[in-house]
C-alpha cells in the first residue's frame, strides 16, 4: 500500500512545484495591492498600466518582429540541416554539421552571445557589414540557436517517416527538389509548425544572447523584464506573464484540438 | 539520392556547370551558416583572449601589424595568467561546476519519480502528464524566475504562510541564498531531465519487468536489478542536459542569488558590461569552453549510441 501511494504523492508534489510559481503570477496580477503577501482586493490596474507603458510596448513590438523572423529562417535552415543529417547518407563533413546541429542546444547561453558579438564586431571591421548592431544581429543570433531545436524536430519526424512515400514518387520519375516539396514537407508539415512555434518561443524569451548582440534603439522584451525586475517588485510585469500564460493554454489547447481531429480523421479516411 | 545532372532541370545545368551538384548545395547551406556563426565566433573569441584591453573601438589591441611585408604578432597571454593568479575566477568556476552537479543531482533525484510513474501510467493519462511538463517550458522562463522571488522574499508567499501558520516567528532568509539558486536551476531544467529519462523507460520491455515478477522478485528487486540498471543511459543524458547549461547560468544566480554567488556566466556579464575588458571576458569564455566541451562531447555520444539502438 505504501508503495501505491509513493510515486502519485511524489509525481503531484512535483506539479505543483513545477505550476505553484505559475500560478501565483496570475493570482498577483489582479491583486489591486503591491505588495505579494496583502491582497488589497481583485484589480485590472496592472493590466492598464502594461498597455499604456510605451517602452514596454515598443519592446513587445520589435520582439515579436524579432521571433517571427527567426523561426521561420530558422525552420527553413533547421529542416534542411535535418534532412541532409537523415536521408543523405555518409558525405564529407556529416561529422561537424552533425556536432554543430546539436551542440547549440546545450551551449552556456553567456558564451554563444559573446562569441557572435565578437565575430559581428570583427566582421564590421573587415567586410563593413553588419554596420552597427540591432535587430538584423539579433535575428542572425536567434536563427542559429533556434535552427538546433528545429533540426531536432524534424530529424524525428524524419526518421519515423516512411521512406517508399518518397522512393514511389522518385520511381515515377518526379525530380528531387519536386520530391521534397510534394511529398515529403506535406508529410513533415506538423513538425515543421512544432519547430517554429518552439523558435518562435525561444526567440521570444531569450534575454542573454540578445543583451550581448544588441545595440542602441533595440531593446527586446526580455531586456525590459530584466530591468524592473532587478529594481524589485513589478506588478505589471505580473500582468505581462498572465497575458503570455494564457496565450501558451490556448495555443496548447488549440494544437491538441487539431491533433485529435487529424487523428480522427485519419482513422476514418 | 545523388542525380546525373545531364537531361534536367535549367537549374540543375547551371549548377553543373558551376562544377556542383544539388546535392552539395543542400549540404553546403546549413553547415555553412553554423560554420560562419558557430564555429568561427569562437576561434575569433580565442583571438581578442590574446589581445590587451585598449581605449578604442573595438577596446583591445590588434593581434598582428603589417609591416611592408613583416608581420608582427602580438600574443599576450597575460588574460589566463590574470584568471589564475586572481582566486576570484577559479573560485567562480569551482562553485559552477559544484552548483551545477548538485542543481542536477537533485533534478535527477526529483525527476526519476516522476519519469517512472508517467512512463507507467495508462494512456490517456500519459500524453497529459507529459504534456504537463513540457507546458511551463513554452512560457517564459525569465518570469518564472522572477516568480520565485516573490515566493522567496522576506515578504513573499513562503514566509508569509510559514509565519501564518505559526512554525517561524521571524521571516527565513530564503531569497539571495545558494539554496535559491539550486532551487531555481532544479526548477527551470527539470523537464530537460524528465524527458529523457522517460523516454528510456517507456521503452522498457514489459516482458522483462514480467518474467522477473514471475520468476518471484518483489518489485523493489526488479527496480532494482531491471529498471535502475538498464535506465542508466536516459539518466546521464537528463543529467548532463542540465548540467552543461546550468555551469554558464546567469539568469539564475543574478535574480535569485546573493552578490557572493559567483558563478561564472555572471562573472563573465560583470567583465564584460561592467568592466568593459573585452579580452579578459574572452579568456573567461574560453576556459568556460574548455569546462563544457567533455561533457557536451560524451552527451553527444550517448546521444549517437541511443540512435543506433533505436536502429
Amino acid at each position: 500500500m505504501r508503495r501505491g501511494l509513493f510515486l502519485p504523492v511524489v509525481c503531484t508534489l512535483g506539479f505543483v512545484f513545477l505550476y505553484a510559481p505559475i500560478v501565483s503570477l496570475v493570482v498577483y496580477s489582479f491583486n489591486d495591492s503591491r505588495l505579494v503577501t496583502v491582497w488589497g482586493g481583485f484589480s485590472t490596474r496592472w493590466y492598464v498600466q502594461l498597455f499604456t507603458d510605451p517602452q514596454i510596448l515598443g519592446a513587445a513590438w520589435i520582439s515579436l518582429q524579432v521571433a517571427a523572423i527567426s523561426a521561420t529562417l530558422a525552420v527553413a535552415l533547421g529542416t534542411l540541416a535535418a534532412y541532409v543529417l537523415t536521408r543523405f547518407g555518409p558525405f564529407r563533413g556529416r561529422a561537424i554539421l552533425t556536432g554543430m546541429a546539436t551542440a547549440p542546444l546545450v551551449m552556456p547561453e553567456v558564451i554563444t552571445g559573446l562569441s557572435l558579438l565578437l565575430l559581428f564586431v570583427a566582421m564590421e571591421q573587415i567586410i563593413g557589414w553588419p554596420g552597427g548592431r540591432g535587430m538584423t544581429t539579433i535575428i542572425i543570433a536567434h536563427v542559429t540557436f533556434c535552427m538546433a531545436y528545429v533540426a531536432v524536430v524534424v530529424q524525428s519526424r524524419l526518421s519515423g517517416m516512411d521512406e517508399s512515400l518518397e522512393e514511389a514518387a522518385m520511381d515515377l520519375g518526379a525530380r528531387p527538389v519536386r520530391v521534397f516539396f510534394d511529398v515529403t514537407i506535406p508529410v513533415i508539415a506538423p513538425a515543421l509548425v512544432a519547430g517554429w512555434l518552439l523558435a518562435f518561443t525561444l526567440s521570444l524569451d531569450d534575454l542573454v544572447i540578445a543583451s550581448f548582440v544588441t545595440g542602441p534603439g533595440a531593446s527586446t522584451l526580455p531586456m525590459i523584464i530584466f530591468s524592473k525586475v532587478r529594481l524589485g517588485v513589478s506588478p505589471d510585469i505580473n500582468a505581462l506573464a498572465t497575458i503570455i500564460i494564457a496565450v501558451v493554454a490556448l495555443g496548447v489547447v488549440v494544437a491538441t484540438w487539431q491533433m485529435r481531429r487529424s487523428m480522427r480523421g485519419r482513422r476514418t479516411s | 539520392m545523388s542525380t546525373p545532372a545531364a537531361g534536367r532541370g535549367p537549374m540543375t545545368r547551371l549548377l553543373a556547370a558551376l562544377g556542383l551538384s544539388g546535392r552539395a548545395l543542400v549540404i553546403a547551406v546549413p553547415l555553412a551558416w553554423l560554420a560562419l556563426f558557430f564555429l568561427v565566433p569562437f576561434l575569433v573569441v580565442a583571438k581578442i583572449s590574446l589581445s590587451e584591453a585598449a581605449i578604442a573601438r573595438p577596446p583591445y589591441t590588434p593581434l598582428w601589424e603589417w609591416e611592408g611585408l613583416r608581420v608582427t604578432l602580438f600574443l599576450n597571454f597575460e588574460n589566463y595568467a590574470y584568471l589564475w593568479r586572481d582566486a576570484l575566477y577559479l573560485d567562480a568556476y569551482l562553485f559552477s561546476i559544484s552548483t551545477a552537479f548538485i542543481s542536477a543531482a537533485v533534478a535527477l533525484v526529483v525527476g526519476y519519480p516522476m519519469a517512472y510513474f508517467i512512463a507507467r501510467s495508462p494512456e490517456p493519462r500519459r500524453t497529459l502528464l507529459l504534456m504537463l511538463v513540457i507546458l511551463p517550458f513554452w512560457t517564459s522562463f525569465l518570469l518564472r524566475v522572477y516568480a520565485w522571488q516573490g515566493f522567496l522574499r522576506d515578504t513573499g508567499v513562503v514566509n508569509g504562510l510559514l509565519t501564518g501558520l505559526g512554525i517561524i516567528d521571524e521571516p527565513l532568509r530564503l531569497l539571495q541564498t545558494n539554496f535559491a539558486v539550486y532551487l531555481g536551476i532544479v526548477y527551470t531544467y527539470l523537464p530537460f531531465m524528465i524527458l529523457p529519462l522517460y523516454a528510456t523507460l517507456v521503452k522498457l520491455e514489459q516482458d522483462l519487468l514480467e518474467a522477473s515478477a514471475d520468476l518471484g522478485a518483489r518489485p523493489v528487486a526488479t527496480f532494482l536489478t531491471i529498471t535502475l540498471p538498464l535506465s542508466v543511459p536516459g539518466m546521464i543524458a537528463g543529467f548532463l542536459l542540465v548540467f552543461i547549461p546550468a555551469i554558464g547560468e546567469f539568469v539564475i544566480p543574478e535574480l535569485l542569488g546573493g552578490p557572493d554567488t559567483l558563478m561564472i556566466g555572471r562573472v563573465l556579464w560583470n567583465e564584460f558590461f561592467g568592466s568593459r575588458d573585452w579580452p579578459v571576458a574572452s579568456a573567461v569564455a574560453i576556459v568556460m569552453l574548455l569546462v563544457v566541451v567533455v561533457p557536451i562531447v560524451f552527451l553527444r555520444q550517448i546521444q549517437a549510441h541511443a540512435e543506433e539502438r533505436v536502429k
